[in-house]
């Protein structure tokens, strides 16, 4: 302790506090943040538009009426379909937490598959809409990867940056990272356009075409892709290169100077 | 010159081969006396000396690494459809420049390495420099005799950064392109000129089948070609006005203490030539830079978020951004303010900071030379100015990624526009106030240190009970140094009525430099530095306090 106390006075003393506390408040908060809850799983059941009817009336219809015909906090689900479905409940937006904020999050879902295709079901009953894609409509396989780059160019960069890293859109809104979204629900979005995304209906972006733009996302955005530069640096372009070449580029070298100004052959400290 | 000793008999044997060599080109370049007067000269040691060190080797790499690229990049736009070894591009049409780019990323040798390298060492080129600038900024470098340096390497910034716009506009991928439609739409903004210039420039409509030929003269052969030129002459100036150096004990106006060039620094500069290059490497090897096959090749039709410039341009972009969407119709005539009013402060915001050493020795009236450092601290105004500048410009740093920072940081764009607009004006106020306060506090402190020396921590109970802090007294070379820097009286406007009684009229001017010669040595603006006197009243007497 006496040694302790002895350099309390010491000019690095200071930043020595500084980073202990800086450690022991990231610390605590690791220990203490509130973890993700998992979600008790249920076990699937052979659930009917009966079923989802319940499912429904228990989380949903406060927003969107008892009958699915929306109401001041939600719109009407008459129509939009069982694809809308599954991508709104399957990908966690749905059941929101609220109306308000500037767009919903996407989430863990809280259902198991089976219970959002009874959900589905049950909306779909309500008037005619797209329906859940099969898996050989969305599968990324025989599609054609360049062709999907062009059109994710030419349709999605806009919003989603060129790789689909996600941007910003206006007053907090914003268009997702796409990175490992399960292909259905890509398809799902392209075929309902979610939130602010306008619908790209098979009259506008054919089947095809949809299957080439996950084809080329799931080669340029997703866990296993390659990146043959190194480090991708979130993919987002000059910023977070400009960033990384000041703080470890230019911040090295200058720790370079500093060390060889300070290695110098001098015959007395001046 | 010493062009005889080779023809003189020897008679221990033959010279040592160096020696001939050495001879021999004495004879006919005379370097002996270049040598003999250059080699020992001094250059003063500090770490932040060698921060231009580190722009000069990254502009070296960049030439090189550029060289071995030009072997393989082809400056059109003819129009190809690819076959290269990159999957995700197969069979799509896109220019030469772009397919030759993809081809040294991906089949030449060494190619990407080489690539990233050139790009990173650009980044850290216009970092280093900008770090460099503010450097000789604050530590008040840039007065005479060196004013015209601080130009050269003024334009060195400037163009370095429209070389590094050209080059990265080279690969004709989605991203630069966009960059240049930005830059096209900037020299539309232009009244009455801006619509010639830009079909000059373009060889008519934008894109045009040009831009890339000529990006790629300017890019390879224009620009650095002048920046060489200013290279060589701002080294030229450094050797002639000698280095500047801080203040310490035997280091005065008129000497420089330091090291020689040979060895001490032709080894010490030689080396850091190779750790430059080779940690620039390093960062290549292991970060990504413009990653291009992800961008895909340009279409005037197409168009990707997140479109910012590298970070050197960075600044004109949040202008842009930040800037209300205005514009004047008159007569079928359009002006674009949104975009010709971010153009012009661009110029006005740069051209401060190049014009600040004129400035301040106008305000100041100080025609000396100076060739002894101020510590920042000592020159409140000058810093204050110098941090709000700097404030200023990374506002808008932060205008030009407002879309990156609302989505990572989770704000709404809008409020981060608001924010940038609003502390471009704000941001330098409050800046230069608090780092004035700061300069202030830090030179009261000094004074402290200067009579009451170091507190020491250790507290002493005296016989009586009383305790007391033990402030260490400073060494003699602490002192000098704490207390070396001058201080200048603000300029007065000068008598009014002369002797006969006469009224002189006092022109504006003269007000204006006498108000501004108080703002920067006026009562506010600096704190006394203790006086001999005062030193030796504290420290005559024994009681610490």
């Amino acid at each position: 302790m006496k040694k302790l106390s002895a350099r309390r006075r010491h000019p690095a003393a200071a930043l020595v506090v500084l980073l202990l506390a800086l450690a022991c408040t990231g610390g605590l908060y690791a220990v203490f943040a509130p973890a993700d809850k998992a979600q008790a799983d249920e076990t699937a059941q052979s659930l009917t538009i009966e079923e989802g009817k319940k499912l429904y009336a228990v989380d949903c219809a406060s927003c969107h009426g008892t009958g699915g015909q929306g109401t001041s906090d939600g719109p009407s689900l008459v129509g939009v379909g069982a694809a809308a479905v599954d991508f709104q409940v399957g990908t966690g937006r749905m059941p929101a937490a609220t109306s308000q904020g500037a767009q919903i999050p996407r989430k863990k879902p809280v259902y198991t598959q089976a219970e959002i295709d009874a959900l589905a079901a049950y909306v779909a009953s309500l008037g005619a809409g797209p329906a859940i894609p099969a898996e050989s409509q969305y599968s990324p396989e025989g599609a054609d990867i360049a062709k999907g780059g062009e059109l994710f160019r030419n349709n999605c960069a806009q919003c989603h940056n060129f790789t689909g890293k996600g941007g910003a859109l206006t007053h907090g809104k914003y268009a997702p990272n796409l990175e490992d979204v399960d292909p259905k629900h890509i398809y799902e979005a392209m075929l309902t356009g979610p939130q602010n995304m306008p619908s790209f209906p098979d009259s506008t972006l054919s089947e095809q075409n949809k299957k080439d733009i996950i084809a080329y996302l799931d080669e340029v955005n997703s866990q296993d892709t390659e990146n043959p530069g190194g480090l991708e640096l979130g993919g987002l372009g000059p910023v977070s290169e400009g960033l990384f070449g000041w703080i470890f580029g230019l911040g090295g070298l200058i720790a370079v100077a500093v060390w060889v100004a300070a290695r110098t052959a001098k015959a007395k400290k001046s | 010159m010493s062009t005889n000793t080779s023809t003189q008999p020897r008679s221990r044997g033959k010279a040592p081969a160096g020696e001939r060599v050495a001879d021999w080109a004495d004879g006919r370049l005379g370097i002996y006396s270049l040598a003999k007067a250059n080699m020992r000269k001094i250059f003063p040691d500090h770490w932040s000396f060698m921060l231009g060190e580190i722009c000069l080797y990254s502009f070296i790499i960049i030439i090189l690494t550029g060289v071995y690229l030009t072997l393989f990049f082809h400056p059109s736009m003819n129009e190809v459809e690819y076959h290269g070894s990159y999957i995700p591009m197969q069979g799509q049409l896109m220019s030469e420049a772009y397919a030759s780019t993809l081809r040294i990323s991906f089949d030449v040798r060494g190619g990407l390495l080489i690539r990233q390298i050139h790009h990173w060492a650009a980044v850290v080129f216009l970092a280093g420099m900008f770090v460099h600038m503010m450097r000789v900024f604050f530590t008040g470098a840039f007065r005479k005799p060196r004013e015209i340096n601080w130009l050269f390497g003024f334009l060195l910034f400037v163009l370095g950064m429209f070389t590094g716009f050209t080059g990265y506009s080279l690969p004709d991928d989605l991203l630069s392109g966009t960059g240049v439609r930005f830059t096209q739409g900037a020299i539309l903004s232009v009244p009455i000129v801006g619509t010639y210039i830009s079909m000059f420039l373009f060889g008519g409509e934008f894109p045009g089948t040009d831009f890339v030929a000529r990006f790629y003269s300017i890019h390879i052969l224009l620009l650095p070609g002048i920046m060489l030129g200013l290279v060589v002459g701002h080294l030229i100036l450094v050797f002639y006005h000698k280095h500047t150096q801080f203040a310490g004990p035997g280091r005065t106006n008129k000497n420089v203490v330091g090291m020689p060039l040979l060895p001490v620094y032709m080894a010490k500069a030689g080396g850091f030539f190779f750790l430059v290059f080779g940690f620039i490497a390093l960062i290549a090897g292991i970060a990504s830079i413009n990653p291009i096959w992800n961008l895909g090749p340009y279409r005037p039709d197409m168009v990707s978020t997140g479109a910012q410039p590298d970070w050197y341009m960075g600044f004109a972009e949040g202008l842009v951004r930040a800037m209300p969407g205005w514009e004047i119709n008159f007569w079928g005539h359009t002006l674009v303010l949104g975009v010709f009013i971010p153009l012009v402060l661009f110029g006005l915001f740069l051209g401060v900071i190049a014009l600040y050493p004129f400035i301040e020795s106008w305000v100041t009236g100080d025609k000396r030379e100076h060739h002894i450092l101020d510590r920042p601290r000592n020159a409140p105004t000058r810093t204050a100015f110098g941090v709000a500048w700097v404030t200023g410009y990374m506002i808008m740093l932060i205008g030009g990624g407002n879309d990156i920072i609302a989505t990572h940081f989770n704000l709404s764009i809008n409020a981060v526009t608001w924010f940038v607009r609003i502390g471009f004006f704000a941001g330098p106020v409050v800046a230069f106030i608090i780092t004035k306060r700061i300069c202030l506090g830090l030179q009261r402190r000094d004074r402290e240190k200067v009579l009451h020396g170091r507190e020491s921590g250790i507290i002493k109970r005296l016989p009586h009970g009383e305790f007391i802090e033990v402030h260490e007294p400073l060494s003699q070379e602490a002192l000098y140094t704490l207390t070396a820097h001058e201080q200048y009286k603000p300029v007065e406007i000068g008598p009014t009525v002369d002797e006969h009684g006469v009224e002189r009229k006092v022109k504006g001017t003269e007000k204006l430099r006498a108000k501004l010669s108080k703002a920067y040595y006026g009562e506010e603006s600096q704190i006394p530095k203790p006086t001999v006197e005062e030193y030796n009243e504290i420290t005559s007497g024994h009681g610490h306090h």
